[in-house]
């Protein structure tokens, strides 16, 4: 049967299983939304192309499909592009539809007229430009195989008006040619048995878990390895829950601000396993200085992510819960016990450091309110962040027990990503509790989704942490910058009223005796909430490994007494 | 130093773009990349010649496979291989000169393929070194133009089925 290309990428989008767009309409994309109407799909009107494609981020993580975001062409599709890059630096399958002008006008400037694959080639897994109707259903196969398949990440198609009009006859392609593309599953038995050597010898190692972990899927395997080898487990900020915070085995989070008891067993490990991690710089810190005594076996599906900064004496790469299974047969059981008696000192000198230690002085922190949280939420909650120092402190303090709970932009770093991807959460998990832990200043970014979440009556609990200074730039200040605070303190609505503008109910909390109080009154209320947390001005994150330091060289949290 | 790849891609628009933008982000240093038709419709083949210092050649080989249309990556540098490049030269020769242009270009297998009153065309194909030394003999005489194609690569032999070096996908797996 004749459909027009629009009908043709609904009919190709249905089965894929799309049943949620995030989107915002514009001339060159009216036919997608006009086609719309006649499928069973959900549009969610975003107040901003970012905040769709953040949206469909978040409801991409949470859900663990692909997400979905639609814009026009020109502006609609430029303003997708922090939300692009955001995916593709965390790995998230989402595939972007963009409007593009006819194919006739390409190259003469029409009105909105941008070159959309130009501009997103270097950060997409890949693009597509779809100039005729009969191109479309080819393309939308590939496009979300591409995206979910391998190491994910985002694709993006543009398609020219022409394209979406046009009728032609609708073949459903059954199979689908992609001749350079065949991601990696197992590893080959060579490497295993290397690995399985270095396993042997080794007295001191760790596991360094990534976002691979949750991507691949391996968190049994993982726990399996873990468990079998008694290997202690440090994790990235996006390898958070990949096994649980309470595991006699979890070393927490690695890095810039990772527990300093983790960052040591890293510096003084014999043999560091990378799991389905990349070595970003805010993990390693100085790279001639990282894990200088460790043999490095590192378990990766994207070649170009072995030996990029750090070599590996033993690369494996393959699918993480492939390669994990093939390899834990082959493994003996070991127990490290001097080494994890090692780790333990170092836990109870962290503790006695940690602000949950401090004597009651009245003020607020933001770890007290996420401690606060993590006991009202059962630590179960849909955690979304914003960035910079309540994202650690989350991070920190709200221990998670489960994969797929913290939603947060870690590779870009995107001030804004919260609230939008908090709204694609709620729509993956509608069951579930999602809370936005958000910074006064990210909040402030792309505060006009609020409008969204009412709308959508999405029940998304919101609590900033209001500090009324962008507050990690500010303890780089402090640190630094001999506390010269260049254009980081910020004033914001009161955002009390801000909320209630948009018939959302809120609450504020500025003294620890508060908290408990606000977040019983988020949890009573139906729908949407907000809540301001006025906590201190200039607290900092600790431990904080220095740009350009060695791991170890952290700057540690002044003991109080 | 520097190394040659071979990529097989798809012969599909944009694919050089893709390519190109590559070598660019990751800042590998390109000093000459040559694309052409191959025997197959829908695939073309690049030669590829990195300054890999600085640079590990297997990190340009491991991000080419990230690009989908890239299907084969070959490092044949130090294999047994065939390397040309094929350079065109425009020498000033005045008519009692043609002479001493084309003997210089006998001797190195290169021919006189234009004859103008003042100047002649040089084709010559070999490898980097030997164009070199045809050009540095030619220059005083006055090189007025010259295009060179980059260097073009093919292993020798039978090729079906083996790979001299591990290929970075996969772990060295052959098709
Ligand atoms: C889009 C964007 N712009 C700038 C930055 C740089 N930056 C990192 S953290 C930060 C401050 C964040 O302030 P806020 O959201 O209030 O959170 P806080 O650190 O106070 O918890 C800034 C400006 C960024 N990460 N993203």
């Amino acid at each position: 049967m004749k459909k027009t290309g629009a009908d043709i990428l609904m009919e190709c989008l249905i089965r894929e299983g799309v049943d949620t767009i995030f989107g915002y309409p514009g001339g060159a994309i009216m036919p997608v939304h006009d086609a719309m109407l006649r499928y069973p799909v959900h549009h969610i009107l975003t107040r901003h192309e970012q905040g769709a494609a953040h949206a469909a981020d978040g409801y991409a993580r949470a859900s663990g499909k692909v997400g979905v975001a639609v814009a026009t062409s020109g502006p609609g599709a430029t303003n997708l592009v922090t939300g692009i890059v955001t995916a593709n630096m965390d790995s998230v399958p989402i595939v972007f539809i963009t409007g593009q002008v006819a194919a006739d006008l390409i190259g003469g400037d029409a009105f909105q007229e941008t070159d959309v694959t130009g501009i997103t080639l270097p950060v997409t897994k890949h693009n597509y430009l779809v100039t005729r109707a009969d191109e479309i259903a080819q393309v939308v196969r590939e496009a979300f195989h591409i995206a979910r398949s391998g190491r994910p990440g985002p694709v993006l198609i543009d398609i020219c008006k022409n394209a979406q009009i046009e009728e032609t006859e609708f073949i459903y392609p059954e199979t689908i040619s992609l001749p350079g593309y065949h991601p990696p599953e197992h590893a080959p038995m060579e490497g295993l048995e290397k690995a399985v050597e270095l396993i042997k010898k080794a007295e001191r190692p760790v596991i360094l878990a990534g976002n691979g972990v949750l991507m691949s899927g391996a968190m049994d395997e993982l726990q399996i390895f873990a468990a079998k080898t008694n290997t202690p487990v440090a994790m990235t900020l996006l390898g958070l829950g990949a096994i649980p915070a309470s595991s006699p085995l979890s070393l927490g989070m690695m890095g810039m601000h990772g527990e300093a008891y983790c960052n040591s067993a890293i510096q003084e490990s014999d043999l560091i396993l990378a799991f389905g991690m990349r070595f970003d710089d805010r993990v390693t810190g100085m790279l001639s200085t990282y894990a200088p005594k460790a043999k490095k076996i590192h378990i990766e599906i994207d070649p170009s992510e072995v030996h990029k900064n750090v070599f590996a004496d033993v690369p494996l790469i393959g699918d993480l819960k492939t390669v994990l299974t093939d390899l834990i047969p082959m493994l003996d059981e070991y127990d490290h016990e001097k080494w994890m008696q090692q780790i333990d000192v170092w836990k109870t000198e962290t503790k006695e450091r940690s602000v949950m230690a401090w004597p009651d002085d009245d003020k607020l922190y933001t770890p007290h309110v996420i401690r606060a949280l993590w006991k009202a939420t059962s630590g179960d909650a849909l955690v979304v962040t914003g960035v910079g120092q309540h994202q650690m402190w989350a991070a920190q303090y709200y221990e998670f027990e489960k994969p797929y709970r913290l939603l947060t932009s870690g590779g870009a770093g995107t001030m804004g990503y919260g609230l939008p991807a908090a709204l694609g959460a709620w729509f993956a998990h509608k069951d579930r509790e999602v809370w936005l832990i958000d910074g006064d200043g990210s909040f402030q970014m792309t505060a006009a989704e609020l409008s969204t979440l009412v709308q959508e009556g999405a029940n998304v609990k919101i609590a900033i942490m209001n500090n009324s200074f962008l507050g990690m730039v500010r303890q780089w200040q402090e640190f630094f910058y001999d506390k010269r605070y260049a254009a980081t303190p910020i004033t914001g609505p009161d955002f009390i009223k801000l909320a209630d503008a948009h018939g959302i109910p809120g609450q504020r909390a500025t003294t620890p005796d508060e908290v408990f109080d606000a977040i019983e009154f988020a949890h009573k209320t139906p729908g949407p909430v907000l809540l301001e947390f006025v906590v201190e001005k200039e607290e900092s994150v600790y431990p904080m490994v220095p740009a350009g330091a060695a791991l170890h060289e952290m700057l540690r949290r002044p003991i109080r007494k | 130093m520097h190394n040659t790849l071979i990529a097989l891609v798809e012969d599909k628009p944009g694919v050089l773009n893709r390519v190109a933008s590559l070598f660019r982000r990751r800042n590998f240093n390109i000093e000459s990349l040559n694309v052409g038709r191959t025997d197959k419709a829908n695939i073309s083949r690049m030669t590829i010649v990195v300054n890999s210092e600085g640079v590990d050649a297997r990190k340009v080989e491991a991000n080419l496979y990230k690009l989908v249309n890239v299907i084969d990556v070959q490092d044949v540098t130090n294999q047994p291989a065939v390397i040309r490049d094929l350079a065109l030269i425009k020498v000033k020769a005045k008519p009692d000169q043609r002479a001493e242009v084309s003997s210089l270009a006998a001797i190195f297998r290169g021919n006189i393929i234009d004859v103008a009153p003042d100047s002649v065309i040089v084709e010559l194909t070999g490898t980097e070194d030997k164009i070199e030394s045809l050009v540095e003999l030619l220059r005083p005489l006055g090189i007025l133009e010259m295009v060179r194609t980059g260097n073009v690569a093919m292993m020798r032999g039978d090729m079906s089925g083996k790979r001299y070096t591990p290929g970075t996908n996969g772990n060295g797996h052959v098709e």
